[in-house]
């Protein structure tokens, strides 16, 4: 009984029905494998509520009170004052920014690579590994010679004075979020990669074939054909993409500090400072209105998934 | 669409001949394929060249280091910004092949050694206890579906998803509680319980018939049986994408350390590499290629099993 989760539903009543039917023996079988099933799902249930969803509610409680100790009921002005906190907001902003930035990049270059490699060319498995190794190699390897490589005086600024542009100073400035961008880019673009592959696999090829008879040009093909096909998957690469530049922290925390130049100040910084200080509240807080943020983003990649899911289907 | 589909069954008897020639047009011209590869070349050589110029740095000797980059770790790590005219010298190929940095490294300063070890030592057990958990999980999600399980299996999913400034503050908590701060408890046990290898196997063992199962069952194997002798052996390349899905996210990791271990003797390497004095900035290329070192091997190893992972991950849903 393969169960995609559309004919879960059916398959569970076909079930029901053969059990009424059935003998006794089968029924307790049953309900043995169904306490069984529950002996393997327990250490991990109790890790993740000890460790995540316990503590989660505890985070909720600690968003709405005014201290651990006092434990008096203040509603929302934890979260007032988070919001018109002007370190928050700009890391709010700044992150948002660089995610609205740098999520349709990865999934457009990503989406182009893979087409590029769909394409009849040599080498195709070899390009394949070299844009899948930035995923692997870890980002702290690799933050020197990016160093380097943006230094004022460094390689980037050489080929920009060759083309007759002004250097900048890249890590220091209001363009450390370019950089930032180009590492994101650089770190993602392979996973992305993979995930359209498949799906562009996954394209009955005789569909291509009737459309290319029937001479419809490369961009008819692209935009009817080839989109539709994976407008599933390109839904869940944006979702990842973004998940993924929330946790871009890791790669500014590396080249830059704890206080790295205004415009690449991230959320994760924000917490992280509010850590040293445990100040349970704010961190509450700052944590709920993210998970809120997220819960919401999940939320339309499950509508959407269900809707586009459908239409693809057979 | 349904249009070109009617249209292909009302052509339906000359398909061979009518197959041919629709490859032979959808295949690109020379010229078209020329520029494709160069692109794609172009792509592969940016995207290669940081870790090319990382491993070609560690061979040069800590001289050639301090008088080629000297001034890139100077101004960072004293935030002057005095900058010198002279021009920072990236070099592909040292002037002078030399391992005399990686023999400092190895023999002669034992700390990043340790910290080397430091990151094995938080990462192995996460990979091998979460991948053990997750599989019976993931066997208890399989067998016997029930609505509550469906809900309790979204909820993973959505803990899945959640970035770390979400989790980082409730492990942060419970960590207090269980008096396990600053210990490398902090960091396993999260880890080990994290759901995302719950996730992928789940939705990998689902797909495994449950005819095979049930004929087990009717053979007499118990359920502990089953798992062992029937899921397990089918799940294994699952397990290794896995596997590696987690080594790489953990050996890769920064937030959590800097938060949960307070004590830096305890820090693993990708914390320590940010950190590393002026001084030795000769070392860190030799030190940070070879903590590129695992998972490059592990890439060079299990990189289909790596594309199979990723594969399964996408379409979130079961």
């Amino acid at each position: 009984m393969m169960i995609g989760k559309k004919t879960q539903g059916k398959k569970l009543k076909i079930k029901k029905i053969g059990m009424k039917k059935g003998e006794k023996p089968e029924a307790k079988r049953e309900a043995r494998t169904r306490r069984l099933s529950r002996v393997f799902l327990a250490p991990s249930l109790l890790g993740v509520l000890l460790f995540f969803v316990l503590p989660f509610l505890v985070v909720v409680f600690y968003s709405v009170i005014d201290n651990p100790i006092n434990r008096k009921f203040v509603f929302f002005d934890n979260f007032v004052q988070v919001f018109q906190n002007s370190a928050f907001r700009q890391a709010a902003y700044n992150t948002l920014t660089f995610s609205a930035v740098a999520v349709p990049l990865a999934v457009v270059l990503s989406l182009g690579l893979a087409m590029l490699l769909e394409s009849k060319m040599p080498f195709k498995s070899q390009f394949r590994t070299f844009f899948l190794t930035p995923m692997m190699v870890p980002i702290a390897s690799v933050v020197l010679i990016w160093q380097v490589l943006f230094h004022y005086n460094g390689m980037v600024n050489d080929i920009m004075t060759f083309l007759g542009a002004d250097k900048v100073d890249w890590l220091k400035s209001a363009h450390a979020q370019v950089v930032i961008v180009v590492l994101f880019l650089w770190k993602n673009l392979g996973y992305n990669m993979i995930l359209f592959m498949a799906a562009l696999a996954s394209i009955p090829k005789d569909i291509l074939e009737v459309a290319v008879l029937e001479s419809a040009n490369a961009w008819q093909i692209f935009s009817h054909i080839k989109l539709r096909y994976l407008s599933s998957t390109l839904l869940f690469v944006t979702i990842m993409s973004l998940i993924n530049s929330f946790k871009v922290f890791r790669e500014i925390y590396l080249l830059t500090d704890d206080y790295p130049y205004n415009t690449v100040y991230m959320m994760q910084h924000f917490m992280n400072n509010t850590f040293a200080k445990l100040d349970y509240q704010k961190l509450s807080a700052a944590a709920i209105m993210m998970a809120a943020v997220m819960v919401v983003i999940i939320g339309i990649l499950f509508l959407a998934e269900n809707h586009f899911g459908k239409d693809v289907e057979g | 669409m349904s249009g070109i589909k009617r249209e292909k069954k009302h052509r339906m008897p000359s398909q061979q001949a009518y197959r041919r020639r629709a490859r032979i047009k959808m295949g690109k011209s020379y010229v078209g394929r020329v520029v494709a590869t160069l692109v794609a070349a172009f792509f592969a050589i940016l995207f290669l060249l940081p870790i090319i110029l990382t491993v070609t740095n560690s061979f040069m000797a800590a001289s050639e280091i301090s008088s080629n980059y000297g001034q890139v770790f100077a101004t960072s790590n004293d935030g002057g910004k005095t900058f010198i005219s002279e021009k920072v010298n990236l070099k592909f190929i040292p002037d002078m092949v030399s391992f005399s940095q990686y023999i400092t490294v190895l023999l002669k300063s034992p700390d990043y050694l340790f910290k080397f070890w430091n990151s094995v030592i938080l990462v192995a057990p996460i990979v091998i206890f979460q991948l053990f958990v997750a599989l019976l999980a993931a066997y208890g999600f399989t067998r016997c579906r029930s609505r509550l399980k469906e809900i309790i299996f979204f909820i993973y999913i959505i803990l899945m998803l959640m970035p770390y400034q979400v989790t980082l503050v409730p492990n942060y908590l419970v960590s207090g509680w269980l008096n396990i701060l600053d210990t490398r408890w902090a960091i396993w046990l999260p880890g080990i319980f994290s759901p995302f290898a719950v996730y992928l196997l789940t939705k990998f063992m689902r797909r495994i018939p449950i005819s095979v199962i049930e004929a087990a069952q009717i053979d007499g194997a118990g359920e502990w049986q089953i798992f062992r002798k029937i899921c397990m052996p089918l799940c294994k390349g699952c397990m290794c994408s896995v596997a590696i899905l987690i080594f790489i996210d953990y050996w890769n990791m920064v937030e959590q350390p800097l938060i949960l271990l307070s004590d830096e003797a305890m820090h693993p390497l990708s914390v320590f590499l940010s950190k590393i004095k002026k001084e030795e900035i000769g070392l860190a290329f030799a030190v940070a290629t070879i903590y590129m070192i695992p998972t490059l091997l592990v890439f060079l190893y299990g990189e289909d099993y790596l594309v199979e992972g990723i594969t399964y991950q996408g379409g979130i849903k079961g």
